[in-house]
């Protein structure tokens, strides 16, 4: 059933969990997941324990994967404590076992040809741009990184952010670190210079439809890595939809664990979030069904 | 009451004419048509694969937020969104029976005609074992009541769905516990020609999210799901059983081990499925199969079928009586003495 390319769900022991100012880093010994991750897929994690009150697995986007090493194949998340399941997980120490369930969902595609790459990071979104910057720079292509947040302590990876790329620009709102200002204020600037062919982004919705629409302005084509609330993360409960047009022109509200997280940033109807458009496919009168 | 070695338990399972391997089914809605699920085990192991709930047309649903995390639960309004029953019939009912898994189709519909239709498409694509009637829909023909709330519309939807169907598949009544009194729902489904029912769909909740102040779900309410409906699933099933004990029962509503399986099927049910759990545990339903065979090799039980609807029984008499002797395998006879 599992080729090398499908999802595993193991039993992985916690080996290091810290602080990243005001985001968490989780490390797990999972070595088939690891040695199938690809930048930009993600990781399902039940939280509570075994007698949890809490049903859902909580979805992280994979930092680094690290198919050696001396825990035999390592996978490390980062993410931010926003409700009981995250504080439970912000809880565990190394030694730890969680339930791993992943890699999940599509990950960022590589230019065919090597390109000069623009990665755009927002908050810890930036935490899958590592290992895509990591492959893509080993392919040849010229990297630019920009990550931005709204102040120092919310900004992800900038003190790894020079090795990781070829140039490096940093915004913050208050402009306690780097520029002041939004990653959008400099992305035309570093497309320009650095003649971007491709770019790819992690972040808070609204910053993706800003980076999307800005990307098609200058003619790049943008890959943008989607964070929606879901409660299986395989492609079974259809709650993390959004709506997406395919090949076909035509709009579907497409599920982002499997069909995403990472979508052409110009198929995603950013401004119809929330919604389902009126010209998608299935769209109906609203019909209350009590259940399904 | 002695230990019975698990590998000896006999799980076959009658459902309404048809013999399942087992009594550990997926519920509608939570395995899609089985093909995620088969990356993590081989669905055909399962007693059956019930499908996510399907329409005659190809159906967007509801907007986001569908989902809220709720204590020992989740809400989900999904809206039924699906392909449709062509593309169903093209895609999913023939990878469920090229891997050789059960296939109980759910349909749902918004007037008897759809149902109607549904079941006829269904029986001109072959392959289904048991035609699940999800009726927790809106009759748009009767103010948009749901059907499930009504005996004689849901008995209407049943006829039709009966009449539409091959003689030898068996149609199940999947019922909503927001009733007055569900003994007398199910009975009219029966007598409208339910060969078995399927207790209990979800329960109408809501949550408020107490930042925004306003509703979570984007549709205001949504359907309660998880640990935390799972005693009205058994009352439910109790209940039912008690008023028809000759209707086969599939019981769910909150399953998440082997230990809560068999609390449904000593309820009355003949078999069991796994729903909101599988969202927590991609390998649940093979898990609680594996549990429930444990289970119930600690409790003595050697064939799985002797225990549905043991709670009924008077108090004092044993749930379990020992199998003769001679039945049992002559390694254990000989352990035994």
């Amino acid at each position: 059933m599992n080729g090398r390319s499908g999802p595993v769900q193991v039993p992985a022991e916690v080996v290091a969990a810290s602080r990243a100012g005001a985001y968490h880093r989780l490390t797990v010994a999972a070595p088939a997941v690891a040695v199938r991750a690809l930048p930009g897929q993600f990781i399902a994690l039940a939280v509570g324990g075994p007698a949890s009150a809490l049903l859902l697995r909580r979805a992280f986007a994979i930092h680094r994967a690290d198919p050696g090493g001396p825990q035999g194949g390592t996978v490390e998340v980062v993410y931010a404590v926003r409700g009981r399941g995250t504080r439970w997980l912000a809880q565990r120490v190394a030694g730890d076992s969680l339930d791993v369930v992943g890699p999940l969902g599509r990950g960022f595609t590589p230019p065919p040809a090597p390109l000069p790459c623009t990665l755009v990071g927002g908050g810890y979104g930036s935490a899958p741009l590592f290992p895509l910057a990591a492959a893509l720079r080993a392919d040849g292509c010229r990297v630019d990184l920009v990550l931005g947040a709204a102040s120092a302590d919310r900004l992800f990876g900038a003190a790894d952010a020079e090795g990781a790329a070829d140039a490096v620009r940093v915004t913050t709102e208050d402009g306690s670190v780097g520029e002041r200002g939004r990653v959008t204020d400099v992305l035309p600037d570093v497309l320009r210079r650095s003649a971007a062919g491709a770019v790819y982004a992690c972040g808070p919705m609204g910053m993706l439809a800003a980076v999307s629409a800005l990307s098609a302005a200058y003619g790049v084509p943008s890959q943008c890595a989607v964070e929606e609330s879901m409660a299986c993360g395989i492609g079974v409960c259809m709650t993390c939809v959004l709506p997406v047009r395919g090949d076909d022109g035509m709009t579907r509200m497409v599920r982002s664990c499997v069909e995403g997280p990472v979508f052409p940033g110009e198929r995603v109807r950013w401004d119809d979030g929330g919604t389902v458009p009126a010209d998608t496919v299935g769209a109906g009168p609203a019909l209350r069904v009590v259940a399904g | 009451m002695s230990r019975v070695d698990p590998s000896q338990v006999d799980l076959a399972t009658q459902l309404a004419g048809v013999e399942l391997a087992n009594p550990v089914l997926t519920a509608s809605g939570c395995a899609a048509a089985g093909r995620e699920l088969h990356q993590f085990f081989d669905i055909a192991l399962l007693g059956a694969v019930v499908t996510k709930s399907v329409m005659l047309h190809p159906r967007a649903g509801r907007p986001t937020p569908r989902m809220a995390e709720t204590a020992s639960g989740m809400l989900n309004s999904i809206g039924l969104q699906g392909p449709g029953v062509d593309a169903f019939c093209r895609h999913d009912l023939p990878w469920l029976v090229e891997r050789g898994a059960r296939a109980v189709v759910s349909i749902a519909g918004h007037t008897i005609d759809e149902y109607a239709e549904l079941a006829r498409r269904l029986r001109a694509a072959g392959g289904v074992t048991a035609v699940e009637v999800n009726i927790s829909c809106p009759n748009v023909e009767h103010r948009g009541e749901v059907f499930s709330c009504d005996p004689v519309a849901a008995a209407g939807v049943v006829a039709a769905v009966r009449r539409e169907t091959a003689p030898d598949v068996p149609v199940l009544a999947k019922l909503s516990p927001d009733v007055t009194d569900i003994v007398a729902v199910a009975r009219a489904c029966v007598d409208a020609g339910a060969d078995g029912l399927c207790l209990i769909n979800t329960l109408l909740g809501m949550a408020i999210d107490t930042d925004t102040m306003r509703p979570v779900l984007a549709a205001g309410t949504g359907g309660l799901s998880g640990p935390a409906i799972r005693p009205v699933a058994v009352r439910c099933v109790y209940q039912v059983h008690a008023a028809l004990p000759g209707v086969p029962i599939v019981g769910m509503g909150g399953v998440v081990t082997g230990v809560d399986a068999l609390e449904l099927m000593l309820a009355g049910a003949c078999a069991v499925s796994v729903g909101t759990a599988t969202f927590a545990d991609s390998s649940a339903p093979m898990r609680i199969l594996t549990e429930l065979r444990q289970v119930l090799a600690e409790r003595g039980v050697h064939r799985v079928a002797d225990i549905v609807g043991a709670a009924h029984r008077p108090p004092g008499e044993p749930a379990v009586t020992e199998p003769k002797r001679s039945a049992l395998p002559a390694e254990r006879r000989v352990g035994r003495s």
